[in-house]
């Protein structure tokens, strides 16, 4: 059992804090009030090498592992989730899935440029009647020979207007449940696309969130990801990696927040002393503390299994599911701790707070995390 | 043109400096060791200056004199961009030690510039830089807060009683930088730190000028009174504080 960082790996979480808090930030407020979508950090990010950089240097990502994922991804989520959740979609649902599934002519030509973070990425599962039940699609892509014809529409989608590249999981043989479901490339540009207006979000509000709609768009045969009837797999596998990202932020959420408490407790005065010296504050901190490192080493954990290339299916709905209950608990306590400083914009809390509620519902609601887990119970998957 | 960046190890900014069980030494356990701040402006300067003027600059050294734990830092350097790196493995006990080692080292492996941060975050002497000059015979420039490379010629700025001198210099120099010589330091990308790991870190062994003093105890300093806040319009309170109280009138 080693518990030490290797310096690489504490390199890129300080290069991720230290861009999260010089840059990010002075305008997040702004850009979460306005929903003004973060361009230039993604840029500035996808330059740094944040926007691929887990994938292989061969198709020009950043090479580094799960491990230093996660601690970046962490570090960004202490200030703008808006922001890391563009990067952890392209990171760890499209980049990793064309990279994990993808052919080598697939790789050449879409994994590069967005592994570079020159284009990005977006990951088409939900549908207005299709979310938590992801096997009931209605989107449809039938086969016509030498090109699947798609129509439907999908909802939710992160980076649904901005992203070039589109991976659209859709019904190509409905008798075959499914198993007949298959996961396409789709280039946003091509003629039968229309992106509907930007969600009015609770929090997360820079991150652009639409639907997607699809009119008879031609997808050639060879934009298919894997076997015929592969796409219900591919999904399941990509969000399993994926959790660990949006597990990772909701710990960033949650640790952000106790910094800011903390500092706060340190600072603020009540009945003629710092308001950490009042019990009630102290251990409230203390439980945080605990939180956060709880859901922190569920993460690692998750995150250390992907990297050795054992299963991490169960750990990572585990790292999920924890990590964004705490990030509720902790965000509502760090306001709690503000009085009433931390219900308004200023003192940032509050927008952890809502950031933190979208982690118990995207990627896998908390419910269906129990349902993951359990069923491993259920078969002894989890027995020692 | 070869430029070189001395670059010092230091605790984190924020780090709250204990002495170990002896008084006579600052204990390092869990002390987080960054780039000097003003080195990181100096080496993301150096860089700028790199890819600004394409072929004008053969390579960037950064030097450090520090034990091995001084090495992530200089993996840093070496992620944010510097060509190679080289550790003078001494600790060393002031500031005349590093320029001693440093000016051992320039004697033998002469640079065009030699960038100096005006002070450094630990023991905040601001002397390295200059005895680094004498002891190395070679020109100083104070309060750099510009460099630039134009036409085959090196500009440098420097400001003095808030006007700003602009002066053509020639190398060899060590330009000793302060506020303004680059904005926000450079953050090693992941293309960087790949690069890193393949870039060379050479270790040298120290010439070791040997300490001057030697410490007898670090003592803390008695707490800071409060500050005492007296009205605008309140002459007589001033005067009686400052009489009966501070007795300095
Ligand atoms: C801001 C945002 C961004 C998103 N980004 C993307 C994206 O990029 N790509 C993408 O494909 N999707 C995305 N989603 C969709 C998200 O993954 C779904 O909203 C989520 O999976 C839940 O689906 P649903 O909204 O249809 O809820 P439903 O599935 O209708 O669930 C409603 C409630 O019922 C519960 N429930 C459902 N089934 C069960 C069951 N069997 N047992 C117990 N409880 C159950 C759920 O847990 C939930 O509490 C995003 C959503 C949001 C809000």
């Amino acid at each position: 059992m080693d518990f030490q960082f290797t310096e690489e790996q504490l390199m890129i979480k300080q290069a991720a804090r230290d861009y999260a808090q010089r840059e990010l930030w002075s305008d997040v407020i702004e850009r979460d009030e306005k929903a003004i979508y973060p361009e230039k950090h993604v840029k500035a990010l996808a330059e740094l090498g944040f926007m691929g950089m887990m994938v292989s240097p061969e198709y020009d990502g950043g090479g580094m592992d799960t491990i230093s994922y996660v601690l970046a991804m962490e570090e960004i989520s202490k200030v703008d989730s808006s922001v890391s959740v563009i990067m952890s979609v392209n990171n760890s649902l499209v980049c990793w899935g064309l990279e994990a599934f993808g052919t080598e002519e697939q790789k050449q030509k879409y994994l590069r440029p967005l592994a570079r973070g020159e284009k990005i990425g977006a990951f088409l599962l939900s549908e207005p009647e299709a979310g938590s039940d992801a096997t009931s699609q209605h989107t449809t892509a039938v086969d016509m020979g030498d090109y699947y014809l798609l129509n439907g529409t999908k909802n939710w989608i992160t980076n649904g207007n901005t992203a070039s590249t589109y991976l659209v999981i859709a019904q190509t043989y409905p008798e075959k449940g499914h198993k007949g479901i298959n996961a396409l490339i789709v280039e946003r540009h091509w003629e039968g696309i229309s992106v509907g207006p930007h969600e009015n979000k609770m929090g997360m509000r820079s991150s652009d969130t639409h639907s997607v709609m699809f009119t008879d768009v031609k997808v050639p045969k060879e934009n298919r990801i894997g076997e015929e009837g592969f796409g219900f797999k591919f999904a399941m596998q990509t969000l399993d990696g994926g959790r660990i990202g949006i597990a990772a932020q909701a710990v960033g959420i949650a640790a952000g927040a106790l910094e800011l408490a903390l500092k706060y407790a340190k600072e603020r005065k009540a009945f003629g002393t710092e308001i950490i010296n009042h019990q009630a504050i102290a251990f409230k901190l203390a439980d945080m503390a605990v939180k956060v490192e709880n859901a922190r080493n569920l993460v690692l954990k998750a995150a250390w299994l992907k990297d050795q290339h054992k299963p991490y299916g169960v750990a990572s709905a585990m790292a999920k599911l924890y990590a964004a209950d705490i990030a509720m608990q902790v965000t509502t306590e760090a306001v709690q701790i503000h009085g009433g400083y931390g219900y308004v914009k200023e003192y940032h809390v509050e927008r952890l707070m809502r950031e933190a509620k979208l982690t118990q519902i995207y990627e896998g609601t908390s419910e269906v995390q129990h349902i993951v887990i359990s069923r491993a119970l259920a078969k002894g998957e989890l027995l020692p | 043109m070869k430029i070189a960046v001395c670059i010092s190890n230091v605790p984190d900014t924020t780090t709250r400096i204990k002495t170990d069980a002896s008084g006579q030494k600052i204990d390092l356990s869990g002390v987080q060791w960054i780039l000097n701040p003003w080195d990181e402006l100096a080496l993301t300067r150096a860089i700028e200056l790199k890819e600004q003027n394409v072929g004008m600059i053969d390579e960037i050294v950064v030097v450090m004199v520090a034990p091995s734990y001084g090495e992530a830092t200089l993996r840093k350097a070496l992620a944010v961009g510097a060509d190679r790196a080289i550790r003078i493995d001494n600790d060393p006990a002031d500031s005349y030690e590093a320029a001693f080692e440093l000016a051992s080292y320039f004697a033998d492996q002469p640079a065009d510039l030699i960038f100096t941060g005006i002070e450094s975050a630990d023991f905040n002497g601001s002397a390295t830089g200059a005895m680094l000059s004498l002891l190395a015979g070679i020109r100083f420039m104070p309060g750099v807060s510009g460099v630039f490379l134009e036409g085959g010629q090196t500009i440098v700025h420097q400001e003095i009683n808030g006007m700003s001198l602009r002066l053509k210099v020639s190398p060899p120099l060590i330009l000793n930088v302060q506020k303004g010589i680059a904005i926000v330091p450079r953050i090693p990308a992941m293309r960087g730190i790949m690069a890193a790991r393949t870039k060379p870190l050479t270790v040298l062994s120290p010439k070791k000028a040997g300490a001057c003093a030697q410490v007898i105890a670090y003592e803390s300093l008695p707490p800071k009174a409060a500050a005492k806040m007296i009205e605008e319009d309140n002459a007589a309170m001033l005067i009686e504080v400052l009489h009966n109280e501070a007795k300095v009138i």
